[in-house]
Parts: structure tokens; C-alpha cells; sequence
């Protein structure tokens, strides 16, 4: 038996022990990000709770109370068909929640198998794929949107997928990069060496070792699908009326009658600036603080 | 398996890994090759230490590679407890690797973060399909562990909470996992401080003695490998140079480059060391894409004669398991 040779050091601070410690350092370190994570939680709720929270259905029209500007009934007025803005903001939130959050797991998704695959073949393999990348990336994301959204139609289905696959493809970068750091590891070799099969040392090695980024990609994503359906709304490629998307809104009441009642385009592009924004500044705590280099800054 | 004492576990012939260097934007074509190991052959015989030694870039590690079948070998023979593995394919060195295992230089880069320590030591378990049930499974983790003398409650922890001589021992656990015949020691202890690395040479005899283990031992350290191997092969620009027991190589060494390298093993002694002689090669390492023709050390040698230009010197059998490649010592 051999001798217990080197005593255990004091442990550093655990990475991934409980997520109540993570928000706490959220909130010590960084409290743009902590702001910005409230702002989210917020949203969320709002998105989940649209139905319990709203005082009105989105589509409830009420001719008496067009265009009645934001007082105690109506929060944040009312629209030309007399349909209160408050309900309608929540129940877009709703949609946003929807969207976002599907189109960015279905983005994270895509660039995590082409990032990982890529990145850690490499070779030929590599060199193909990433120029299929390039090609994708060099043109225009609303192009490839306005195009393939009149050919398939509109609806948010396709927004979906369209959204995930357009920002997928471009975030299989930000992957790949990672994983040919993280693969040139000795445990990654040592895996090798025992004989380990490729889907296990993608799963068990390389994967783990690249959460980070996929975190960070994962929440900015969030970000700009969200904008980006907006965006598309706003062109009336989106989620059909009457679904009470904020891109929606904006377009439609919000800019005829944005003279006449501002608070038709106030409420819905407010909406989709404090989200966007919080989003990404939670994004960025999230990239600081996951990375073992930033710790201890601020 | 029979017990006759000089049973050769490894047998390398000619081995060579040649790493093309290619050139050109749009048409790739092969410009060269990097001679990292150019015709390297040694035996390692059960339950010994082979010391691999020389200064960085000689293809001591490279040579360590290619036989656990890591690298492409180029030309020559690797063989393997009587078995040919030289061009077996991936599927088929899959059995063989459970007997060939390696430990590792760096102590922070050899541990998945991400892993506890029983999944690190047990995944050599998984792949093999040897992890049994759970209990079973915890129990070799645990006896593992104890083996490289570490507490069996350290399963579920981290590496990060670990120093680095832990580290190492994790490693050696995990090496240990599949019961190999031959461990490749690629640098084991250079990264760990003085005090800590006699503790984990110490470790690697006491587990030889214990399970008959065999090594390839690469180091650029002249004391640690003194200490451990029982042979030792000095490689220069992918070659061997010379190889001798260990006793014989530091008692009186053949090779001017063996000779240049023990000179430069300080001594812990200011008086001793301010006076003894110095014997100093300068210049570098010629490249490896352009060895120089002859031998390959007459560039630096202080004792180069004119045959060394030109003739490359062979191996020679000095006896006694002895043998050096330098027109010195020629027939």
C-alpha cells in the first residue's frame, strides 16, 4: 500500500455546484447581467402566464373604446379595433417565448452536431463543411428568410425552423472553434487511446467540454430570433394576423395610426427592445462568468 | 503465460513516421517529410523499464505513439506479445489497446474536468464492456484507486480538486483500469515539482513489483530515468544512438552525445559543479525534414572525424545487450 502521498489542496469554488450559487455570483459580479436576467425572467412569466395575466383576450374587440389612449382600464390603450394593448403585449410575449425559445434550441441544436462532427473529424470532412458554411453565411439572413417564407408560406412552423437553421449553420462556428481547442486536450487522446468509439468521445469528452459556449450561444440566440421574427413580422412574412406578434403589431395598427395613438407602436417596439436588450446582456454575464478566465473579474 | 525470464513484450523494427509536409494554395502536393523517427529498433522484455531519452524533438514521444498504433507508422515493424500489429486497422487494435495503456505528461490537460475521478478511472471499464454491475463497478474503481494511493471516497470528486501529483496518480489509476501488460510513460513526472515526482517514480516501481508491469519510460530528465528503467535508449534526431542497461550507459558511456548529455546533468554540489570539466555541445538540432548525411550527430560532435560526414554508422552489438551507432566504436 502506498503511502497517502500529497494532501488534498482546499478546494477552488466548484463550477457546477447548484444553480442558486450561479445566480448568486450573477448578482455579485455582474449586475447588468443580473438585470438583464430578471428582465427575462419577467418575460418568461409573462409568455407563460399570458392567459392568466392578461385582462382581456388579444382578440377582443371592443368598438366603443378604439384608440383610447393608456388609463386605468386599458394600461396601454387600445387599438383601432378597440382591442386592449396590455393583452395583446402579453400574449405576444406568448408567441416571442414560443419562437425564441424553439427556434434558438432547434439553432443550438444544429450548430452543435455541425460545429462538433466538423470540428472534430476535421480533415477533408472539415474543409467541406466549412465551405458549405461560407457559402450559407455569405448571403443575407433576410433573403434567405423573404425567400424560402413566400415559398413555403407563413406561419410558425416555418419560422421555426427557418430561424433555427439560419442561425445554426452560422453558430456551428463559434462550435467548431471550441471543439478544435478542447479536442487537442490529452484526455481526449487518452480516450482515443483505450479504444473509446467516436459517439462516445463526442458525448462524453468533447460535448461537456464545450457547454460553455453553447450556453452563450444558446441565450443570444434567443436574442435574435426574437428580433428577427419581429423583423419578419414586420414584413408580414411572420405568424399571420390576428396572432398578436409584436413585429405584427408594430406594422400593422402601430404604423397607420402612429400619429394619432403612439402608443400603438410604443408598447409592442418597447417590448421587443427591452427583451432583445436584456437578453443580450444576460448573454454576456452568462460568456463572463462560464469562463474559468474571467473569474474573479468583473 | 510461461515464466521464462527475457520474454519480449515489444519488439520494434525499423520503425519509421515520416509526416509529410505539403505545400501549395490550390494544388496540395508533398514538398518533404519530417523524419521524426528514421529506423528506430529496440525490444522491451516483461516486467523491465526501457528508459526512452534525448532533448526535445528527437522522437522519443513520437516513438511512444507510434507504437500504441496512434500514429501512421511509415515502414517498419511493431510487434506486440508475438503479435504483428504494425498494419492492423482501428477495429482490430480495439482488443490490443486494453494492453497497452499510457500515462501522460500533463496532469491538468490528462483529466476530462467535466468527469469525476470513478468516471475517468472507469471509463477504460466502459469501453471494454468490463464495468459489470454498479457495485462491482464502484469496487475496481475504488480498488483502483487505492492501488495508486489514493482514498477510495476521492471517487466523487473533480480534478480540479485535486494537486497535480493526485492528478498523476488518477492517471496511472486509470492506465492501471484494463490490467495492460505495457504502460507508456510520456513524460510522466516532468511537470510535477522535485519532492512530488520521487513519490510518483516511487509509485511506478512499487506497481511494477506488484503486478509485473512493463514500461517505455520517456523522459528528458537523466536522473529520473537513472532511477527507474533498467535499460535505457538515447534517441538524437530520430534515431537511437545507443541503448544499455543503465548502470553500464551512466558508468561509461560510448556515444559522444550519451557522454554530452550525462555531462549535462547538474550535480547538487556548487564546489563539484563550479570545477568539473564542461563538456558543452553547442549549435542545434539539425532539421528533421534534412538530416544531415553520415551521421547525424557529426554537425555537433566534439569528436568528429571525417567518416562521420559521410558514412552513416550502424548499429553495433557491444555485447552484453549493448549497442551503439558511432564509427568510435566500430569493428
Amino acid at each position: 500500500m502506498v503511502a497517502i502521498a500529497d494532501t488534498v489542496r482546499p478546494a477552488p469554488p466548484a463550477p457546477s455546484s447548484g444553480s442558486m450559487r450561479f445566480i448568486a455570483r450573477l448578482f455579485r459580479d455582474k449586475p447588468l447581467g443580473a438585470f438583464g436576467f430578471v428582465i427575462c425572467v419577467i418575460f418568461l412569466f409573462c409568455g407563460l402566464f399570458a392567459d392568466l395575466l392578461a385582462p382581456y383576450g388579444y382578440n377582443q374587440i371592443s368598438p366603443i373604446n378604439r384608440l383610447k389612449p393608456p388609463s386605468s382600464t386599458f394600461w396601454l390603450g387600445t387599438d383601432n379595433l378597440g382591442r386592449d394593448m396590455l393583452s395583446r403585449c402579453l400574449y405576444g410575449a406568448q408567441l416571442s417565448v414560443i419562437i425564441g425559445l424553439s427556434a434558438a434550441a432547434l439553432a443550438t441544436v444544429v450548430s452543435v452536431f455541425v460545429g462538433i462532427v466538423s470540428g472534430y473529424l476535421g480533415g477533408k470532412f472539415d474543409m467541406v463543411m466549412q465551405r458549405f458554411v461560407d457559402a450559407w453565411m455569405s448571403f443575407p439572413d433576410l433573403i434567405i428568410l423573404i425567400v424560402v417564407v413566400s415559398v413555403v408560406g407563413p406561419g410558425m412552423g416555418p419560422v421555426i425552423v427557418i430561424l433555427g437553421l439560419l442561425y445554426g449553420i452560422g453558430g456551428s462556428r463559434i462550435i467548431r472553434g471550441a471543439v478544435l481547442s478542447v479536442r487537442e486536450n490529452a484526455y481526449v487522446h487518452a480516450a482515443q487511446s483505450t479504444g473509446a468509439s467516436l459517439p462516445r468521445i463526442l458525448w462524453r469528452h468533447i460535448l461537456p467540454n464545450v457547454m460553455a459556449p453553447v450556453i452563450v450561444l444558446f441565450t443570444t440566440r434567443v436574442g435574435a430570433v426574437i428580433l428577427a421574427e419581429s423583423g419578419l413580422a414586420f414584413l408580414g412574412l411572420g405568424v399571420p394576423p390576428p396572432a398578436p406578434t409584436w413585429g405584427g403589431m408594430l406594422s400593422g395598427s402601430g404604423r397607420s395610426f402612429m400619429y394619432l395613438a403612439p402608443w400603438l407602436a410604443l408598447a409592442p417596439g418597447l417590448c421587443i427592445t427591452i427583451v432583445v436588450y436584456a437578453i443580450n446582456v444576460f448573454g454576456d454575464a452568462l460568456r463572463d462568468l462560464l469562463d474559468p478566465r474571467m473569474r474573479g473579474s468583473r | 503465460m510461461t515464466d521464462s525470464a527475457p520474454e519480449r513484450v515489444l519488439e520494434v523494427r525499423d520503425l519509421k513516421v515520416h509526416f509529410p509536409v505539403m505545400a501549395g494554395a490550390l494544388v496540395r502536393r508533398q514538398v518533404g517529410s519530417v523524419k521524426a523517427v528514421d529506423g528506430v529498433s529496440f525490444d522491451v522484455r516483461r516486467s523491465e523499464t526501457l528508459g526512452l531519452v534525448g532533448e526535445s524533438g528527437c522522437g522519443k514521444s513520437t516513438t511512444g505513439l507510434a507504437v500504441l498504433k496512434m500514429l501512421d507508422i511509415t515502414s517498419g515493424q511493431v510487434i506486440f506479445e508475438g503479435e504483428d500489429i504494425s498494419d492492423h486497422d482501428r477495429a482490430r487494435m480495439r482488443p490490443i489497446r486494453r494492453r497497452m495503456q499510457m500515462v501522460y505528461q500533463d496532469p491538468f490537460g490528462s483529466l476530462n474536468p467535466r468527469m469525476k475521478v470513478a468516471e475517468i478511472v472507469g471509463e477504460p471499464l466502459e469501453v471494454h464492456g468490463m464495468a459489470g454491475d454498479r457495485a462491482a463497478y464502484r469496487e475496481r474503481v475504488a480498488s483502483l484507486l487505492d492501488m495508486v494511493g489514493l482514498l477510495p471516497d476521492m471517487a466523487d470528486r473533480y480534478p480540479h480538486e485535486f494537486s497535480g501529483g493526485q492528478r498523476q496518480r488518477i492517471g496511472i489509476a486509470r492506465a492501471l483500469a484494463l490490467e495492460p501488460t505495457l504502460i507508456i510513460c510520456d513524460e510522466p513526472v516532468s511537470a510535477l515539482d522535485v519532492s512530488i515526482q520521487a513519490q510518483v517514480v516511487n509509485l511506478f516501481q512499487d506497481l511494477q513489483e506488484r503486478l509485473g508491469l512493463t514500461y517505455i519510460f520517456i523522459a528528458h530528465d537523466l536522473a529520473v530515468v537513472r532511477h527507474i528503467s533498467h535499460r535505457i535508449a538515447v534517441m538524437y534526431l530520430g534515431r537511437i544512438v545507443e541503448i544499455a542497461s543503465s548502470s553500464e550507459l551512466y558508468g561509461s558511456p560510448l556515444h559522444p552525445y550519451t557522454e554530452a548529455l550525462l555531462a549535462a546533468i547538474p550535480i547538487p554540489d556548487p564546489a563539484i559543479e563550479a570545477t568539473r570539466p564542461q563538456q558543452i555541445i553547442t549549435g542545434e538540432v539539425p532539421s528533421a525534414m534534412r538530416p544531415p548525411p553520415g551521421c547525424r550527430f557529426h554537425t555537433r560532435c566534439p569528436r568528429v572525424m571525417d567518416v562521420c560526414r559521410s558514412v552513416d554508422p550502424p548499429m553495433r552489438d557491444m555485447g552484453g545487450g549493448r549497442a551503439v551507432a558511432c564509427h568510435l566504436h566500430g569493428a
